[in-house]
């Protein structure tokens, strides 16, 4: 019944297959013309990125440096709580030799000092003085360690060294995750120590506000924009985009001036008698100081999709509701306001993604309570050097910023998000 | 590893445009005031005598990092380095900084002193050349503390006394030991009770005291921007600062020099150097930090020369023409209470007890 005979292209071959040719011609084509940004995004973005993401798990610096004490190390019982033996010690002298002559031993040192306090003088003095040491003459390497440092003879080092002796670690997301690996297996650090969880709830808190700030202020914004008069709008426009021509640090640096507690805003309150004297507002250094900054910093982009979207609303929508016998508010929400939904979708997401990884703003007015957890990842990146906890953290960002993005598509839908 | 060469390449390729020139030279230090006080004192002076282009680089405050980051990518761009002394020292650890023998590589006094004894006590590191004694210490509105103005640095914790907002930096280093001090502790025991637990919550017990009233800085202008705005009535920061608030501004803000705590500031040589820009900037380093050069910075900014010799030939400031000595943390009168930054301990417990600091600053 159906037409089983093949359909032949010009040149003989099936047309099938012939269309498939020139599809994969074009593909070709396409993939040529793109080539040079993919390449380019490959190298720049992809690849740095991933390189970051990997040294939150990396820590072949420990068999790098003693690669001998590490083999005699493994059969140490950690529990016993004697030192290792001899041939251990013995190891480590001969593997510190090395390590002195290129100076990697002091690296090791301030890797192993993120976990363990003090190993850090521990093994640059220790360095010092096992110039010293004549390997050939040593009767006791035991000995010669305890002279140089009695701390060679506690099992915490040895069980430090113990622990992070493979290639990989997971100590770094344990300590992102206010985790550590104690006697007994994994287990919560201190009270007065937690604080990563504690930031990224915040950062996701704040950043959510700042969304919300945004729809309500830039909503009404992006609405007078959509239906003004061209001339006017335009000029309207301009002071939206004004900000963007302004230096971000210029801007914030404002911020202070206005906000601060003689600053101008509570200057202007005490002169009206709002507030007292002696009790002026506190609106920078906390939550609020960095709710105002950022949310001013990321208007833009939350009415920029807004008004694109609301620009393709036709007016006439809106006369036929009331025509129909709608007064302006039901208009309004029922025919208005679903429309302009997938630019406060992209505006949303837009805002939310940027202000979660925002740090110079929350670091300048955030005080101590509005930082987030970028600042803490920028601390350990330019600071405490600790790149494989920054690169931990900023690897738990990286996800809790991709779930949220698939529970955004589950619920509300990609789709229905428009930039105009 | 490849992708380390390629992440870090896109970097070094920006910079390598920089430093393409021979007789270029790239000297990276903290900027502002303190970059034109060693423009005024060394550069211009090496410039002239050697006929180098000096290029300078504001970035010292992330010079740690940076150099880790060239230094992986294989192309360090950077000549000569100004870093304080804990930076130094965890540079030397890191295998980042190349090592000096003071003796050999650097000028004796005229006296014929050797280096390694004019420096003395301040060469912490063998591979830091130290340039200047700095304090960070205390500066307060005169208007704003009353009518009897603070003498101890314990009048920071004393809100009932003082009241009103003050500024710390944003770190426990150095706070801690006030607050240790502070609450108690003699400055002889302060790093063996900071070293303990029990210490270290003694300290934070201390510091909760003040915590609403502290404005918390990060940045070296800060606390002079806060104490000009009225927004603080005390607050820590350099002394060159409050120098330039008080002298240079006309401020009405006074020193609280007691319990300041000194540091090293002064330059590195990057690892890793060809051998003809290594005997540059060694070169360079030797002029800058001979006797009347280290002295000659002290025209301009009020932070004390680290050389021994250096002290006598103090002067006048350059454009104020006032005596500078008076203004010296290092000054009799200034230097009566004081401690030292303790690097051994910081660079072991710096990690620990900063956990515990940024813990207890969220709470």
């Amino acid at each position: 019944m159906s037409n089983t005979e093949t359909v032949l292209a010009s040149d003989g071959s099936s047309l099938k297959q012939s269309l498939a040719r020139s599809l994969r011609r074009q593909k070709i084509r396409a993939l040529l013309l793109i080539a040079p940004l993919l390449l380019f995004v490959l190298l720049t973005f992809i690849a740095p990125i991933v390189d970051m993401l990997f040294r939150s798990v990396e820590n072949s610096i420990v068999q790098e440096t003693l690669p001998t004490t590490v083999v005699e190390l493994a059969s140490w019982d950690a529990e016993s709580g004697n030192p290792p033996s001899e041939a251990v010690f013995e190891a480590l002298a001969r593997d510190l030799k090395v390590a002195v002559a290129s100076k990697s031993h002091t690296r090791l040192g301030s890797r192993l000092n993120y976990e363990q306090t003090g190993v850090s003088s521990l093994f640059r003095q220790t360095g010092r003085q096992i110039k010293k040491l004549d390997l050939e003459a040593t009767p006791s390497f035991k000995d010669a360690f305890e002279k140089m440092n009695k701390r060679w003879l506690e099992p915490e080092v040895w069980t430090v060294l113990q622990a992070f002796s493979g290639k990989y670690t997971d100590g770094y997301f344990l300590a992102a995750a206010d985790l550590t690996r104690g006697a007994d297996g994994i287990e919560v650090v201190p009270e007065d120590e937690k604080i990563y969880f504690k930031l990224f709830l915040r950062t996701l808190q704040m950043s959510m506000t700042i969304t919300i700030m945004c729809i309500l202020l830039g909503y009404p914004i992006a609405f007078l924009l959509a239906t003004l008069p061209l001339r006017s709008s335009n000029m309207l426009m301009i002071l939206v985009l004004l900000p963007f021509w302004t230096s971000l640090l210029v801007r914030t640096s404002a911020w202070k001036v206005l906000l601060q507690q003689q600053g101008v805003i509570n200057d202007f309150l005490v002169w009206a008698h709002i507030v007292a004297d002696d009790n002026r507002l506190e609106l920078i250094n906390n939550v609020t100081g960095t709710v105002i900054a950022m949310t001013h910093i990321l208007l833009p982009f939350m009415i920029l999709p807004l008004f694109s979207v609301m620009k393709t609303i036709p007016p006439t929508y809106m006369r036929a509701a009331k025509s129909m016998g709608a007064n302006d508010f039901t208009a309004f929400r029922r025919v208005y306001f679903p429309q302009s939904i997938p630019g406060i979708g992209a505006g949303s997401i837009l805002v939310f993604i940027l202000s979660i990884g925002y740090y110079i703003t929350p670091e300048i007015v955030g005080g101590t309570k509005g930082v987030f957890i970028s600042n803490r990842i920028a601390y350990h990146i330019s600071s405490s050097l600790n790149w494989g906890l920054g690169a931990a953290l900023g690897a738990i960002l990286l996800v809790v910023v991709l779930a949220l993005y698939w529970m955004y598509d589950k619920f509300v839908g990609i789709d229905n998000v428009k930039l105009g | 590893m490849k992708m380390k060469t390629l992440m870090l390449g896109g970097a070094a390729f920006a910079m390598t445009a920089t430093a393409a020139m021979a007789e270029d030279m790239t000297i990276v230090s903290w900027g502002g005031a303190y970059s034109a006080s060693q423009k005024a004192a060394y550069h211009d002076p090496y410039a002239a005598k050697e006929g180098v282009n000096i290029i300078n680089d504001e970035s010292s405050a992330e010079a740690v990092a940076k150099l880790r980051a060239m230094s992986e990518a294989g192309n360090t761009t950077w000549d000569v380095v100004d870093v304080v002394a804990a930076d130094a020292i965890r540079l030397c650890d890191e295998g980042l900084a190349m090592e000096i023998d003071a003796d050999t590589q650097l000028a004796d006094a005229p006296d014929g002193t050797k280096a390694s004894v004019d420096f003395g006590d301040l060469l912490v590191s063998e591979c830091f050349i130290p340039q200047i004694v700095y304090s960070t210490t205390f500066g307060y509105r005169k208007d704003l503390v009353g009518a009897t103005a603070p003498t101890s640095v314990c009048s920071v914790f004393d809100t009932a006394a003082y009241p009103g907002k003050r500024s710390l930096e944003k770190r426990p280093i150095n706070n801690m030991e006030w607050a240790l001090m502070c609450d108690g502790v003699a400055k002889a025991d302060v790093y063996d009770v900071l070293a303990t637990d029990e210490g270290q919550s003694r300290a934070f017990a201390k510091l909760d005291t003040i915590k609403d009233d502290v404005i918390w800085w990060s940045a070296g202008a800060d606390t002079p921007q806060l104490l000009a705005d009225g927004e603080v009535i005390m607050g820590s920061t350099y002394n060159g600062r409050l120098f330039a608030l008080i002298e240079e501004q006309k401020q009405n803000v006074g020193m609280l020099w007691d319990g300041q705590v000194f540091d090293l500031d002064g330059w590195i040589i990057p690892a890793g150097l060809s051998d003809e820009r290594k005997a540059r900037a060694l070169d360079y380093v030797k002029f800058a930090t001979d006797t009347q050069r280290l002295a000659d910075q002290a025209k301009y900014i009020s932070y004390g020369p680290a050389r021994a010799s250096s002290a006598p030939l103090v002067g006048q400031h350059a454009t104020l023409g006032i005596d500078m000595a008076p203004h010296m943390p290092t000054d009799p009168n200034n230097a009566k209470n004081t401690l030292l930054y303790n690097y051994g301990f910081w660079a072991d417990y710096r990690d620990d007890i900063d956990a515990k600091f940024q813990a207890w600053l969220a709470k």
